[in-house]
């Protein structure tokens, strides 16, 4: 068993991390504070292939595997989550399930310019009323002709007032038999008549990001915007999940490893009672702590991310993966600010802004307590799962950089 | 125009270096492209952006060095060749200049050889202007800027960074030159360029293949290597009612300490 990164993936990592601490680090306090988006940071991932790294290039992409995405998201989110949300919502909710439940039509028209970052994307699920309990949502669907007439409201969608296109799951079949068997998933055009979107302020967290509300009242959307069959809706939208969920798991590490450089960089510092606080003893419990739930998260999405490569269905690793992460990067990002002090409670430093922005991953893209049920479910033999129609594609490294 | 860049493999300027037993360690920090070389690379680049041809990255050391060719091919070089021999382990600039301008002359036809002002280890900025030395090309050293260049009529124009200000230089090509920060912001490497960077066969030169019977003994050695001593300070504040008393009390301080 080989535990090491390939060179590529070094280099991957590397370069990542080198534009996200050069040209997003030394603002993004700025940002934050003023609870609004850099206008350059779409544009610049879209420029460096940093948008496309996991798409096949032949449709835009730049080749990479899926243990890339996952070592790309660590370095964003090891700046701000602001940069790994985009990777979540853009890359993952978006352009992979577009990879893998689209025609080859709609991945010419959509995946192509999502791969480029001529278009950016969001994935537009939950709604004001309805977040883990996706089957409830009330947006509905109404075929007419060769259309479909969407209404309906989605809230806390990242990018909303960002994305060019939604992916976006309503009710189009009322009376279905389940409930889960009644929804279908679209592309929709965020510029199309009927689409209205707003920003939501006031979050608690990642703050230098974009997230809002979008608005559909009698938006026609082409039968051929439609991913997936009719009534295929629920399976997806949780394809949809696996894929954004992986991405929040290795942003998450990211978190967790800036937590622990902002404690041993501070603890070295700090003096108390004649000596750094690093040799303190209960200091280097915290960060101990810190240090082994890096290592943890980190194998963790990396076998998410390995598995995703083989082709391997991953539900069951990828909640693991995002409930640990997640989880310890909220508690490393509150030992941090604990290690701080009084420096901790203050935006001079960054521990404060890693422990608000920790705090939303628990709860999106499948909260905490859904990641729970889900691995209890496998664990006591409640859930098998069937092949999907559409399955994630192997990725062939020939194949995927192929022009 | 056929381009050589020289690049070396360092500690990260970020990296905690401490000294034990003589041995300098850096840790766990990794090792980089030396940053001053990230731009000489980088205008290599855009020369051949501007006027075709080949970049060759050049560089002499241990063979976890290709990692620092490889993120210079991730740029953009089109080849990365390695000058690897146990015969160098200790070779100091003269004997590395002399192995560079040995590998240049046997890459053949170069028309620019690029360095960066010096290394973050050695930092002795000389290894540039004596390659040039030993190649009987013009240096052009500390250039902030490559203000007009002439493949067909073999000139070269730059502005040098000294310390009265900026010097314009003309000279000739082939020629040598070595870069300063400033002069460009080195691209990251496109991801095309790692997949190919991390593909990519690297020819490894010994001496004797850049045609090296001997190599000279270095005239330079190291043969003690110590961290820099620590030094405690104590602050004194000297008082007094007004400045020419602090003065008359600081004068005193200083003869009583033997310093004036």
């Amino acid at each position: 068993m080989d535990f090491s990164l390939t060179a590529e993936h070094e280099m991957v990592q590397k370069m990542v991390r080198d534009f996200a601490q050069r040209e997003v680090a030394p603002t993004i306090k700025v940002w934050d504070r003023k609870q609004d988006m850099a206008p350059h940071i779409l544009p610049r991932m879209g420029k460096l292939g940093i948008l496309g790294v996991c798409f096949p290039v032949r449709y835009g992409g730049q080749g990479m595997d899926f243990v890339s995405l996952g070592l790309v998201c660590e370095e964003l989110e090891a700046v701000d989550t602001t940069l790994r949300v985009v990777m979540s919502v853009h890359t993952g909710l978006a352009g992979l399930t577009i990879l893998q439940w689209g025609t080859n039509e709609q991945k010419k028209r959509f995946l192509e310019p999502l791969a480029r970052g001529d278009l950016i994307g969001c994935g537009a699920f939950t709604e004001p009323g309805a977040g883990s309990d996706i089957s409830a949502i009330q947006a509905t669907g109404k075929r007419d002709g060769d259309q479909y007439i969407l209404n309906g409201e989605k809230m806390w969608i990242s990018l909303a007032t960002k994305a060019d296109i939604a992916i976006v799951t309503v009710r189009t079949i009322p009376d279905a038999a389940k409930p889960s068997r009644s929804l279908s998933t679209f592309v929709v055009d965020l510029h199309s008549p009927g689409v209205t979107t707003g920003d939501i302020h006031g979050k608690l967290g990642v703050r230098a990001g974009s997230t809002g509300w979008i608005s559909l009242q009698d938006v026609r959307v082409p039968v051929e915007n439609r991913i997936g069959e009719q009534g295929e809706g629920f399976k997806v939208t949780m394809s949809a999940l696996d894929s954004g969920r992986y991405t929040v798991a290795a942003g998450a590490t990211g978190l967790i490893r800036a937590s622990l450089k902002a404690s041993v960089d501070y603890a070295n510092e700090r003096r108390a009672f004649g000596e750094p606080i690093a040799k303190h003893q209960l200091i280097q419990a915290k960060i101990a702590r810190m240090a082994q739930d890096y290592e943890i998260a980190r194998l963790l999405y990396l076998k998410a991310g390995w598995l995703k490569n083989q082709g391997v269905r991953n539900t069951r690793e990828t909640s693991m993966a995002k409930r640990f992460a997640t989880a310890a990067s909220f508690t490393a990002a509150s030992e941090a600010i604990q290690v701080h002090g009084a420096y901790g409670y203050s935006d001079e430093y960054d521990v404060e802004r890693f422990m608000r922005n920790a705090r939303g991953a628990l709860i999106y893209e499948g909260s905490n307590e859904i990641q729970i049920l889900i691995q209890a479910d496998y664990a006591l033999g409640h859930r098998r799962d069937k092949p999907l129609r559409c399955e994630m594609p192997v990725y062939d490294p020939i194949d995927w950089q192929e022009a | 125009m056929n381009i050589v860049v020289c690049v070396k493999q360092t500690p990260d300027t970020a990296a905690t270096v401490s000294v034990e037993d003589g041995v300098v360690s850096w840790g766990d920090s990794p090792l980089v492209l030396n940053p001053w070389d990230e731009y000489a690379v980088e205008e290599a680049l855009r020369i051949r952006e501007a006027h075709s041809g080949q970049v060759t990255a050049l560089s002499l050391g241990p063979e976890a060095a290709m990692e620092a060719l490889k993120l210079a091919l991730a740029m953009g070089c089109e080849q990365a060749i390695l000058i690897n021999d146990p015969a160098l382990e200790d070779a100091d600039p003269l004997v590395v200049s002399k192995v560079l301008a040995a590998a240049i002359k046997k890459i053949g036809e170069v028309d620019l050889v690029l360095f960066g002002r010096g290394s973050v280890d050695n930092d002795t900025g000389i290894t540039g202007p004596q390659v040039a030395r030993r190649l009987n090309w013009p240096v052009l050293s500390l250039v902030a800027d490559i203000t007009s260049l002439d493949p067909e009529g073999r000139t070269i124009a730059v502005e040098r960074m000294i310390d009265e200000g900026r010097q314009l230089v003309r000279g000739s090509l082939p020629a040598v030159v070595s870069v300063v920060k400033g002069i460009n912001e080195p691209r990251y490497p496109s991801f095309m360029g790692i997949r190919k960077a991390s593909r990519a066969e690297m020819p490894i030169w010994s001496t004797a293949d850049i045609g090296l019977d001997e190599v000279p003994t270095p005239a330079m050695t190291w043969p003690e290597i110590f961290a820099p001593l620590k030094v405690e300070t104590e602050c004194e504040m000297i008082e007094g009612e007004t400045p020419e008393e602090v003065a008359a009390r600081l004068a005193d301080r200083l003869i009583e300490e033997k310093v004036i």
